[in-house]
């Protein structure tokens, strides 16, 4: 289901021209930002780091791991599945495994994530996708070996050389 | 000969690990070296481990150089962010430090402050994936150059018998593409499990591209195995092993730990694609000279070393 969404989802002119409506008014945006929130912490226990890897992660969040795991499962998972820091639940890269293993979508867990930008906590990863802000969130292994973990959009930032 | 070109010449290496002191004097190192210098090609020098306080990594480094050890600085993201962690990079490449490996870490709910706060701002994956970019790009996660850049072998961990299995070589897989080079295990008792799992690492050639190191240890009192069974997470202690251990009485339980320790290596030595072992056996270093000894991996007076299981006369590789 949430795959399907996905494809509906995709960036395209609609999409683009809505969420640059929607960016430009403060009062749309919190709007829009709310009911992302509500939405994606009801459905996926959704953090609002304002860069959404749930495509690729079965549809459960990594935010949800203690350690924040962007990449995968940390070494200290219980035999039966548990996280190691709160043995009362469930690992988030178990769960993320056999949910997007039983979409057929097992080989989206390769793939390797840059590190998130901090300043974007709190924001609606909606509009930063339509926007173009998530691009290069993440690459494959080939893509990794060329690049480095620098996210394309950190140009913003005007880094001086 | 160093570690990197221990494993670049294809032979069995063997690295330890040791827990630097709580205080201020790097002494304890230096006795600590006394048990291993002839015995290992380096000795991992861990970083708070277990999130509890202990003489920083790049120091007990420095340290063990100063004893004539070759240290593995280890490197882990609980305590720094990505500023710190590429900082420190740059001082100990600076300094001599040259192995370094990179992990995750424990959560500090496990430590002597579990009320500290947790960074985690980089992982496992992404903290190599900015060193290699250091040293092979000469340039920082910012995008600023860097002049000149570290020089560093890097290193991964891997726990092959934590869930979800079927995902375990993969993430290996993603280390290599971040720039791993060689890998050390968690603790190795089922060696059948990890026979399986080195299967899917060759399916995938990671064999090939980094050099894997399971970790042994041994085991010296029943409470100790009761621990390692019940109490550390992804460690699988099989039934058989389990068993033999408690069936000496308590005062040979260290010996047989150390004897099954040996033979624990020499079964992983036989096995395509490992190119060496882990000790961890922080704590019992004077138990690491008994058990190479035993498992017949020895060091002649030129350094080279020869291993009863995979290396002929000449040293070479017996593969």
């Amino acid at each position: 289901m949430a795959y399907r969404l996905q494809r509906v989802l995709r960036p395209n002119a609609g999409w683009n021209r809505l969420s640059a409506g929607v960016q430009a008014s403060a009062a749309a945006r919190r709007l829009f930002t709310g009911a992302e929130r509500q939405t994606k912490q009801e459905l996926f226990g959704c953090r609002m780091c304002g860069q959404c890897a749930l495509p690729v992660t079965g549809y459960v969040c990594p935010m949800g791991c203690p350690k924040e795991l962007r990449n995968g499962p940390c070494g200290g998972v219980g035999a039966d599945g548990s996280c190691e820091v709160y043995p009362e639940l469930r690992c988030v890269w178990v769960e993320a495994y056999e949910r997007a293993a039983s979409q057929g979508r097992a080989a989206d867990l390769r793939l390797l994530h840059r590190p998130i930008d901090n300043r974007r906590w709190g924001e609606s990863s909606w509009l930063n996708y339509w926007q173009g802000r998530d691009e290069g969130l993440w690459v494959d292994a080939a893509g990794a070996a060329k690049e480095g973990p620098r996210q394309a959009n950190d140009g913003e930032d005007k880094v001086q050389q | 000969m160093s570690l990197r070109e221990r494993l670049a010449s294809g032979g069995f290496a063997v690295t330890a690990e040791i827990s630097p002191p709580r205080g201020a004097s790097t002494d304890p190192i230096a006795k600590l070296a006394e048990h291993l210098r002839d015995w290992v090609d380096a000795v991992n020098i861990t970083d708070n481990q277990g999130s509890n306080v202990r003489l920083s990594s790049w120091a007990g480094s420095l340290a063990a150089m100063a004893a004539g050890l070759e240290p593995v600085m280890q490197m882990t993201c609980r305590d720094r962010n990505r500023i710190a962690l590429q900082s420190d990079l740059l001082g100990a490449s600076a300094l001599g430090i040259r192995n370094v490996l990179v992990m995750t870490g424990d959560h500090p709910k496990f430590g002597d402050h579990p009320g500290a706060k947790p960074v985690f701002d980089l992982d496992s994956v992404q903290l190599l994936w900015t060193l290699r970019t250091m040293r092979d790009e000469h340039m920082l996660l910012s995008g600023r150059t860097l002049n000149p850049p570290p020089d560093c072998f890097l290193g991964a961990v891997e726990n092959p018998s934590a869930p979800p299995l079927p995902f375990r070589a993969e993430r290996l897989g993603k280390k290599v593409a971040a720039g791993a080079q060689f890998v050390q295990t968690q603790f190795v008792f089922d060696v059948a499990a990890f026979g399986e799992w080195m299967a899917q690492v060759r399916d995938i050639g990671l064999h090939e591209q980094c050099y894997i190191l399971p970790g042994v240890g041994a085991v010296r009192s029943r409470r100790a195995l009761d621990f390692m069974r019940d109490k550390v997470p992804g460690v699988h202690v099989p039934d058989d092993v389990y068993r033999r251990l408690r069936a000496v009485p308590e005062d040979q339980i260290a010996k047989e730990g150390a004897r099954l320790a040996a033979q624990t290596v020499q079964r992983l030595a036989e096995i395509e694609g490992v190119a060496g072992v882990h000790l961890l056996v922080a704590g019992n270093e004077q138990a690491v000279a008994g058990i190479l000894d035993e498992a017949g991996v020895r060091t002649n007076k030129a350094g080279v070393r020869t291993n009863g299981v995979r290396t002929n006369e000449a040293g070479e590789h017996g593969r």
